[in-house]
């Protein structure tokens, strides 16, 4: 699946947080975005995940070079893994489970993709866990391993790393470049760190006062 | 000193006689409030998750308001559901007057306001990342609605025990559209009320330490609650 932005426009309460992005989006292979604090990068990220409209300008996801309808089905093939997971409180099981659930997936079925995402991440061994009680590294593996489940074909992360440990950056770096490796899943990333960019991006986009400025292959 | 030993006395005569007049009268207390409960229920959460959850005008208008009924005088809700019941009210062709049914609206009446102002704050507490997290991984509008009501499912239950000991506890209301008629309308309370007037502190007593039991069960089970829910967070 491709996404193409074209002329991407967002404000917030008058201020011109994106001002005209565009960029086309393959299909495969990892994208890091990266730039300043308040460059537009999060807003971005919400908006190709389909969480806010733009205000101006347009995105199409396409198939084979027909565009989709943006309804609940295109939204469920995608997700976003934000910077801040928002755990529920019940198991890390139950908490990998969701998107399966209201995709109305139960049983055996359910079981095996949930225990697969979760050994992903490295966090099989706390499956049945409260994972309010899990490390701030362990909550963002199991943000990924809630996302990774459900199998998306786009998947978004909103600053994976930016806040965890030395161990939790490496398995993490670790999972994104797996999923290159299994080529199934287009990863758009953003990202502070121009280590970790130039280490997994196949494709590293500055963004530059609310607009894509440079890219480099 | 020597009323309050003879009404544990008491007590422990009527519970171990298997008093079968007591029992109607627990029994009554119960279903009655547990009735009210269960209709405040059925309306209060889906109208506190409305609150919580969604942006309309006359919102703030309608907390403050649910919040200040949460002190609603009993009897102020006697008066008006028996003015409402009575022969000559606008319902009074439906003969409920002086029934369970009566006392069960009153209450419902009373219980109302707790169940939605503690359920809206339940919900409204809950972290907007639950839902934002809810849709990222595909929940439909209804789905990320039931995902933040069960994350909030510990101060709901707490908000349906709050209310649960407040009817219980209530007499003032039910006199008044229950009539405190022996067999069919007569509660704990009402019968505790009628039995200091006439004198028998010992039965009065021996029910007030039965209701106190009663209340302490449902305390340790709202404890036990939220206990469970109060998670250590990362």
């Amino acid at each position: 699946m491709k996404l193409v932005l074209s002329h991407i426009r967002k404000d917030y309460n008058g201020k011109p947080v994106l001002k005209d992005c565009s960029y086309a989006f393959k299909g495969s292979g990892t994208y890091v975005l990266m730039g300043p604090n308040g460059c537009g990068k999060s807003t971005l990220l919400r908006i190709c995940s389909l969480l806010e409209a733009p205000d101006g300008g347009g995105l199409v996801f396409q198939d084979d070079g027909t565009p989709l309808i943006r309804d609940l089905a295109l939204r469920r093939r995608i997700t976003l893994v934000l910077p801040r997971t928002g755990v529920f409180n019940t198991t890390a099981f139950h908490n990998a489970a969701y998107g399966l659930k209201v995709r109305g997936m139960g049983g055996n079925l359910l079981k095996k993709e949930v225990d697969r995402a979760l050994d992903i991440v490295g966090l099989a061994h706390k499956s049945g866990q409260n994972a309010r009680t899990l490390s701030s590294g362990e909550t963002q593996r199991l943000g990924i391993a809630r996302a990774l489940a459900i199998g998306p074909e786009i998947l978004f992360l909103d600053e994976p790393t930016a806040s965890v440990d030395e161990e939790n950056t490496a398995i993490i770096e670790s999972i994104i470049g797996n999923l290159k490796k299994d080529g199934r899943t287009m990863v758009i990333m953003t990202t502070h760190d121009t280590d970790q960019a130039e280490r997994l991006a196949d494709t590293l986009l500055l963004m530059k006062e609310g607009s894509i400025a440079d890219r480099k292959h | 000193m020597d009323s309050f030993l003879q009404g544990f006395i008491k007590a422990f005569e009527l519970i171990l006689n298997l008093d079968q007049t007591l029992f109607g009268i627990i029994f009554l207390s119960l279903k009655v409030s547990g009735s009210a409960l269960f209709m405040a229920t059925a309306i209060g959460l889906p109208a506190g998750a409305l609150l919580g959850l969604k942006r309309f005008p006359g919102r703030d208008l309608a907390i403050s308001s649910v919040n200040t009924l949460m002190g609603l005088p009993p009897v102020v809700v006697g008066l008006f559901v028996y003015l409402l019941l009575s022969r000559k009210g606008p319902l009074g062709f439906m003969g409920l007057l002086y029934s369970p049914t009566a006392m069960v609206v009153a209450q419902t009446i009373l219980a109302l306001p707790i169940v939605t102002a503690l359920c809206h704050s339940a919900i409204v507490n809950i972290d907007p990342i639950i839902r934002l997290s809810a849709r990222t991984l595909g929940a439909t509008p209804g789905q990320e609605t039931i995902a933040v009501i069960r994350e909030a499912r510990y101060g709901i239950f707490s908000a349906v025990i709050a209310a649960f000991g407040r009817v219980m506890a209530e007499v003032g209301a039910i006199l008044i559209v229950g009539g405190n008629i022996a067999g069919y309308t007569r509660v704990m309370t009402t019968t505790i009320a009628l039995e200091t007037d006439k004198g028998d502190f010992e039965l009065a007593l021996a029910l007030g330490i039965i209701l106190l039991t009663i209340s302490f069960v449902i305390n340790a089970l709202l404890h036990g609650v939220q206990k469970r829910g109060a998670v250590k967070t990362a």
